[in-house]
């Protein structure tokens, strides 16, 4: 219990638990399966971007062009299956490998050169997403692949609401939960996950150990590469068009997620379920919004409230716990003035 | 596989039956010459098997250099001779030294703070096998294991960054004993701990003594670690100055064969003038849970010394003086006006300085020139009639004090943190001399440093007091405060219990009254 308290997870559940109260008691319609569902479909895509830049960020650095990657993914998978036909499998491996060769590209300058992974990031953002917008000329994709519309729509789960609608859990969902199992497992259980911990934690001592801190490094960027690329083809699947400057831009509330979420941007502290934790905050705060017929302008305040807040609120309670001194002042005074003193003469 | 770590573990954990002469490891005609600096000089070292080893000498002294090349960090010149385990090495590498089982704990420990005990113990044994995945049960018992063997027992699931500074060194001599150890390399182990701490880490490298491996302290204080030695090696700029048996050793001849100077404590003495106005009153400060009923009444030109155990809460009245740690009840003046301990900013107007314990954390910006770091309490006090600061006077300021202090700088443009750990301490002195204080409180102002850097840092802080500054010194060598203040108060839990004239006492007094009132 002692230790539950101590863990930054337990507030943001806890704060999550408030909210749903609070939304409940406006709108009962929020704590139904349907909401939920619909909840963990919608937000699929910020929730796989958010296990990249979760591992970036144990990795001790931050990734500013994740969103550029994933529209360039996004964008020429599919004018490529547009092209040739495809499949969905197919669409898939594609994005991956561009993403991993994007990815790659961030590791390696940000190792190699010591250039300070924000601007390298922030650099090859404006790189990536500035070449996109001279060769697309910024033109949407209204029309998919037939096979977009079709796997969008598959359910791994059916229930029925009262007046006979169906509802479920989505294949996005599903790769979403499952794209999170293999992260925890690659964190949690492979010398992969804990030597990015270590490499996080202290750099120097990495290099000591005998661990590859460029390998590491790169391999961090390159998953974050791959899962923007998965992303951006689960964006494409859910909204069913392509527009070059639809995902730029989200960054920022991406990142803030996963630090809602108890990672750290100093490195090598953060975990799966956190994340998770971090992006479902954001997620009900917006919902919750709609429901309670908020107008949407609000979001932004509300986002930034509640980041101040649990964030805040575990950095002060850590901030407490190891400044100030604690004595064990001697209670009765035998001897305590300089006049009295056992030793003076 | 995954418990190939655990079988090797059991084979070495043997008791060591050889003979204490085989030498482990020889080394002859050691150069080394960086660009124009030779900083080895034909020296001859060695190691024998299960022996301790102490390396001593200042900053400079090639210290460093040697244990770099006895790692294989670095290369000596072509005409070095390397012997390890019976085995001449013409070209010894990192490698060869982790395969000869030599490890290296640096000073600054190389753990993970982030990461549980348990982890970082067995971090090696992760890394060294094949297997790709994670054997969290392994990882246990190696940990479980390796601290076993040291005696010791610390909770697994604890992170790293929560544990005492003692602890930590124990959970990285552990991490290096899951390797197959012949020789563990100590840097510069004591400095950051208490009495207690070092005796503890001293019964552990006996222990392994007693397993054969040998052990090499890498210092520049001997105190505690010569009554363990069994040899020591002094090293004065580049050149050996001999290896001496540990029971031939004392202080004094330690120092004189590292400094090459016998150097001699001119203890200061002085009669507070009582007619005075007092500089400093404090009548009755407490706080809770930090210190209680604290009287301490400071004259001018006196050097008042305050030590005691680590927790006795010395720090914490440091830090209530300076006003970063106000008192709920009391009163305090400053010549006679009252001081507001509740506002730093007026406490430093009112002329009182503090140097804080662990000098590169809190008192310098390491990346920053050493100018900026002189002048930087005193930017208010030099601007032009524009508001801007005014270069010409800024630039006298830092040529003055640099000299005043004797810092050895290459340039007064350099980062701070290329200097040494004696001149980052004086440039921490030199910004606060800069604002001429009444009152300076120096928390263990000679922690880390050498001998001769800290000799010459008790003689700044001496001519200061008898310019009339007052002082006080907070330390753990009763020595330091002993020789260098007119009175010495001694804390404990939070109070002070006992005041002694340096004049009329002893180091022995002391550290005996101090022990009698130790938990």
């Amino acid at each position: 219990m002692k230790k539950l308290l101590e863990r930054h997870e337990t507030y943001v559940l806890a704060i999550i638990i408030l909210l749903s109260i609070l939304i409940t008691s406006f709108n009962p319609n929020f704590l139904t399966l349907e909401n939920a569902f619909d909840l963990l479909k919608s937000n699929a895509f910020t929730g796989i971007l958010a296990i990249g830049v979760l591992f970036v960020l144990i990795s001790g650095g931050i990734d500013i062009s994740f969103a550029a990657t994933a529209t360039i993914a996004e964008y020429l998978t599919v004018i490529v299956c547009l092209q040739i036909g495809g499949s969905m499998l197919f669409a898939f491996a594609m994005a991956v490998l561009i993403g991993i060769l994007l990815g790659m590209v961030n590791g390696y300058l940000i190792d190699r050169f010591s250039i300070p992974p924000i601007i390298t990031t922030i650099a090859t953002m404006n790189l990536y997403y500035g070449l996109l917008i001279v060769f697309s000329k910024g033109r949407w994709l209204y029309t998919l692949p037939p096979y977009f519309r079709s796997f969008a729509d598959i359910r791994i789960l059916t229930l029925s609401t009262a007046n006979g609608l169906p509802y479920g859990i989505s294949i996005i969902t599903a790769i979403w939960f499952a794209l999170m199992l293999l992260a925890s497992f690659i964190l949690n259980f492979t010398r992969l996950g804990r030597s990015i911990y270590a490499v996080g934690g202290d750099v120097i001592s990495a290099q000591r150990i005998g661990i590859r801190v460029r390998m590491i490094r790169v391999s961090v960027y390159s998953f974050m590469g791959a899962l923007a690329a998965v992303a951006g083809i689960v964006q494409a699947l859910l909204v069913q068009t392509v527009a070059p400057n639809s995902i730029v831009g989200k960054e920022l509330n991406v990142i803030a997620a996963v630090v809602l979420g108890g990672a750290s941007l100093t490195g090598g502290v953060g975990s799966v379920g956190g994340m998770f934790l971090g992006v479902m905050l954001l997620a009900i705060v917006q919902n919750g919004m709609t429901l309670m017929k908020i107008p949407a302008v609000w979001y932004d305040v509300f986002v930034g409230l509640v980041i101040i807040i649990s964030v805040g609120f575990s950095s002060w309670k850590a901030k407490r716990r190891s400044s100030g001194a604690i004595i064990d002042v001697q209670e009765a005074p035998r001897t305590h003035s300089e006049q009295t003193a056992g030793g003076s003469r | 596989m995954m418990m190939s770590g655990a079988v090797l573990y059991v084979e070495t954990f043997k008791e060591y039956v050889g003979t204490m002469e085989t030498e482990f490891l020889s080394m002859t005609h050691i150069n080394k010459r960086y660009a124009g600096v030779h900083a080895l000089k034909d020296v001859d070292f060695s190691i024998r098997e299960g022996e301790i080893h102490c390396l001593a000498g200042t900053n400079g002294s090639g210290k460093s250099t040697l244990v770099k090349i006895i790692c294989g960090v670095e290369q000596p010149d072509a005409d070095s001779h390397i012997v390890i385990g019976g085995q001449e090495h013409h070209r010894y590498s990192r490698m060869d030294a982790v395969h000869q089982g030599i490890q290296v704990i640096y000073q600054d420990l190389s753990l993970f703070p982030n990461l549980s005990v348990q982890e970082n113990i067995s971090f090696n044994e992760l890394l060294s096998g094949s297997r790709h995945l994670v054997s969290w049960k392994n990882s246990r018992t190696i940990a479980k294991k390796a601290m076993q063997r040291v005696g010791i027992s610390i909770t697994l699931d604890k992170k790293v960054a929560d544990l005492s500074m003692a602890d930590q060194q124990l959970v990285a001599i552990s991490r290096a004993l899951t390797n197959d150890v012949r020789l563990l390399i100590l840097d510069e182990p004591t400095t950051a701990l208490t009495k207690k701490e070092v005796q503890a880490l001293l019964s552990v490298i006996k222990d392994l003594k007693k397993h054969g491996i040998a052990t090499l302290f890498i210092s520049h204080k001997l105190d505690e670690l010569i009554e363990v030695a069994d040899r020591v090696t002094i090293l004065r700029d580049g050149e050996k100055t001999g290896t001496f048996n540990g029971d031939e050793l004392d202080d004094k001849k330690i120092e004189y064969h590292m400094t090459g100077t016998n150097t001699t404590y001119t203890p200061y003495h002085m009669e507070p003038d009582t007619s005075h106005t007092p500089l400093l009153e404090c009548r009755k400060l407490s706080r809770e849970k930090n210190y209680a009923d604290i009287d301490l009444t400071i004259h001018h030109g006196e050097i008042i010394g305050i030590t005691g155990l680590l927790g006795s809460g010395r720090t914490e009245l440091a830090l209530a003086l300076f006003g970063l740690n106000p008192p709920s009840s009391g009163t305090c003046s400053l010549n006679g006006e009252p001081l507001d301990l509740s506002d730093v900013q007026n406490v430093v107007e009112q002329g009182v300085a503090y140097v804080p314990e662990n000098r590169l954390v809190e008192g310098l910006v390491l990346n920053q020139p050493i100018s900026k770091n002189i002048v930087m309490t005193v930017l208010d006090n030099n601007l032009t009639r524009l508001g801007l600061l005014d270069d010409r006077k800024l630039k006298q300021k830092v040529d003055q004090l640099v000299k005043e202090l004797e810092i050895k700088i290459p340039s007064a443009e350099s980062a701070v943190k290329t200097l040494s750990g004696g001149n980052q301490q004086r440039v921490v002195l030199a910004k606060w001399i800069a604002t001429r204080p009444k009152l300076f409180i120096l928390d263990n102002p000679t922690v880390g440093i050498d001998i001769a850097a800290k000799t010459s840092i008790h003689t700044i802080i001496k001519q200061l007091a008898r310019e009339g500054m007052g002082i006080i010194i907070i330390s753990d060598e009763i020595p330091e405060v002993l020789y260098n203040c007119n009175r010495v108060l001694v804390m404990n839990r939070g109070r002070i219990i006992g005041s002694f004239d340096a004049k009329q006492t002893n180091e022995d007094e002391i550290q005996s009254f101090i022990d009698s009132h130790a938990l």
